[in-house]
């Protein structure tokens, strides 16, 4: 894990077509505030592109911002990806408007944790740390 | 006498209230609206010396506004009842539209999903898990037909919010009215067609800045002598707001984008008067109830003064700055959602004296779905209160006059003009947005409120303070995905496979021609739409002319 050599690496992408990036541009700045070493993707980026992105920048997380619904699609996508890549030690977080009933769903494909509306970016954080402290 | 009440205030804040404040301190150390402006313990004509009201108010319906563009106001016609909404397929959404008006609404609004607002038919790999998701799906004119089936569009007007391909839904619009008998010149409404706002804000965008604004100006021209009570732009602070920026930054990026649309139409041949009264613009109303009443009237206020002055515009309609408002989306928490009605009423309230000419009032539920029937009634309800039992539409500009609110809107104004100042130094805003100006200011804006809100600074009820354990999640809207997307997709198979492929083909090849040269692009469109061409075919013509926008991911 590179966080042992130093700065946990995370990237933060936004997947599909919408353009709301407020949450992913404020989450990125927070972790880069954080001590975190941070790339962000940019909008409307395929699944595919951010794996590959992830696997490039050699990354320990993957931030998803998502709010237009089609989280059920993506996030699937995503693990799926991670599995045939062999890269299932990257840890895949969420955040943005997210239906609570999906939220056990998305856990048990393999999401580590979902930060849905008014959650502290402090709360995101930290449970990035604690990850990380714990291997 | 200004002089003796400066004194008497210094007086008055030296002994009485100092004296008072060691008994019983402030609550805080400084007082700030929600955008972080300070505000002052008390407001007295000594904050607003030599206030000459003919020249700052003046009377409603005249110059420069700050009153109100009409002079009777809500005395004579209430505000526009306007719920955005769409969602699924034409036909659920067209069951939503004639539920709303039923219940009392006076607009239709219309949201579209986020393929049809990139310009991407439903069956797109891009459009995969997002069909019907945001908003309604529309891929060709045969959606639309059934859109506004059985709703009479030479008696309700519609607003659309669709921007990078306006033109396209607008042509379909049109021939969905001359399909019912109606004439363009007999229908009303809105495109938002503003462009700017995307590459600042919301970020739909397909086609860069220079054919975005050739499209645009084409569309000035057309309707000035087709659609004439068409709205061909809604220039919208509504989502550089919600991206985070201050109540100035709003009302600042808002006009500069519309001193660009004026300007391109002017350099397009237009004349400033013949297209400068169907600009429209759209606020939005966030939480602080003076400052929200300030940026309108200071609106109305800078609006008149660049059309009359800047642009020389002779019509006093293209002096007057009409607006639709939205409460603040990014307000609402997902948390103890019943509070959200609360902020949404204080929200409407402030556009009301304001004074805007339409509004949609947003639904307790929408920071965890599209809303219920349900939550969009109460939130229609909301406004039919305000409208007739609180009293707040008998008066025009009731606030006029406040020491505090008049204040405030020279202040707001002041700060507005100085951010416009440096953009057009910098060489108006095509050239701010290049440089990633108003992008960075939003972000920068965005990133203190959300410290602010972790450090308390800002309390959020429900959110920061007064947290609750809740039980579980409300009943919310859900798009089931399979079947509406089996639907669309299998509907927009069967029109390809009906209509007379050789005709689109035909107008496509015409639309394509016409996008290298110079000839106005609205008759084409009409002309492919009513063929049956779909959405992404007519986008994927233009987009193979005019390339693609591209954004430098900065943070």
């Amino acid at each position: 894990m590179s966080s042992t050599k130093g700065k946990i690496r995370v990237l933060i992408a936004k997947p599909g077509l919408d353009g709301h990036d407020r949450g992913a541009k404020i989450i990125a700045r927070a972790f880069r505030d954080a001590g975190m070493e941070v790339i962000y993707t940019g909008l409307r980026q395929t699944p595919e592109q951010i794996i590959t992105a992830a696997i490039q920048e050699d990354a320990d997380v993957v931030g998803i911002s998502i709010l237009s619904g089609a989280h059920l699609y993506i996030f699937p996508r995503i693990i799926e990806l991670l599995k045939e890549k062999g890269a299932t030690d990257i840890l895949v977080i969420g955040g943005g408007i997210i239906p609570e009933i999906d939220i056990p769903k998305l856990k048990q494909m393999g999401v580590a944790e979902l930060f849905t509306p008014g959650t502290p970016t402090s709360k995101a954080i930290e449970f990035v740390k604690e990850r990380f402290r714990e291997k | 006498m200004d002089d003796r009440i400066k004194r008497e205030k210094e007086r008055w804040e030296n002994e009485t209230a100092s004296s008072d404040i060691k008994h019983h301190p402030e609550r805080k150390e400084s007082f700030t609206t929600v955008s972080g402006k300070p505000i002052q313990r008390l407001y007295t004509p000594a904050d607003i010396p030599d206030f000459d009201y003919q020249q700052k108010l003046s009377f409603p319906g005249s110059y420069p506004f700050t009153r109100g563009i009409h002079a009777t106001m809500y005395r004579s016609r209430l505000w526009t009842m306007r719920q955005f909404s769409g969602f699924a397929t034409a036909e659920e959404s067209n069951r939503r539209y004639r539920l709303l008006l039923e219940r009392g609404q006076t607009g239709l609004s219309v949201a579209f999903d986020l393929p049809t607002l990139m310009g991407y038919d439903s069956d797109h790999s891009l459009a995969v898990g997002e069909v019907g998701k945001c908003g309604v799906a529309v891929d060709s004119l045969q959606d639309m037909e059934t859109l506004f089936n059985n709703i009479p569009l030479d008696k309700v007007t519609t607003s659309m919010t669709i921007n990078a391909p306006a033109a396209i839904l607008l042509a379909m619009y049109i021939a969905v009215a001359e399909k019912q008998g109606v004439k363009p010149d007999q229908m009303g409404g809105t495109v938002q067609n503003d462009i700017l706002k995307e590459y600042i804000a919301q970020k739909e965008w397909i086609f860069p800045p220079k054919p975005s604004m050739r499209i645009i100006t084409d569309m000035f021209a057309y309707c000035s002598k087709e659609v004439p009570r068409w709205n061909t732009i809604s220039i919208s602070g509504y989502h550089i707001r919600e991206a985070g920026a201050t109540a100035v930054q709003e009302l600042a990026f808002t006009l500069a984008d519309g001193i660009a649309y004026v300007q391109a139409g002017i350099e397009a041949g237009l004349e400033v008067d013949e297209f400068a009264p169907r600009l429209s613009f759209f606020f939005n109303s966030h939480n602080d109830l003076f400052e929200e009443i300030a940026k309108f009237r200071a609106a109305r206020r800078i609006w008149a003064k660049v059309m009359k002055e800047r642009f020389n515009a002779k019509k006093e309609l293209s002096w007057w700055l009409r607006f639709h408002t939205q409460t603040a989306g990014c307000t609402l928490t997902a948390q103890q959602i019943e509070n959200n009605i609360i902020r949404v009423t204080i929200q409407a309230l402030a556009a009301i004296l304001g004074g805007t000419q339409s509004l949609h009032t947003n639904s307790k539920d929408e920071a965890l779905a599209l809303p219920t029937e349900e939550a969009v009634t109460t939130a229609l309800r909301t406004q039919q209160i305000l409208a007739y039992e609180s009293g707040v539409a008998n008066s025009i500009d009731p606030l006029g006059g406040s020491y505090f609110v008049e204040k405030l809107t020279d202040e707001v104004e002041e700060e507005a003009w100085n951010y416009i100042n440096k953009i057009d130094e910098m060489g108006g805003m095509m050239a701010a947005i290049e440089r990633g100006f108003p992008q960075k200011e939003v972000i920068e804006a965005a990133y203190r409120y959300q410290k602010a809100i972790e450090k308390k600074e800002k309390i959020i009820v429900g959110v920061n303070d007064f947290v609750m354990e809740e039980k579980e999640q409300p009943p919310i809207l859900l798009i089931d995905p399979e079947v509406e997307r089996s639907k669309q997709i299998k509907k927009l198979q069967a029109l390809r496979r009906q209509r007379h492929n050789f005709k689109v083909q035909e107008c496509l090849n015409r639309l394509r021609i016409a996008a290298r040269g110079k000839e106005n692009l609205m008759p084409l469109l009409l002309e492919s739409v009513k063929a049956y061409a779909t959405l992404g075919e007519i986008v994927n013509i233009l987009r193979e002319e005019f390339g693609e926008y591209q954004e430098p991911p900065i943070f």
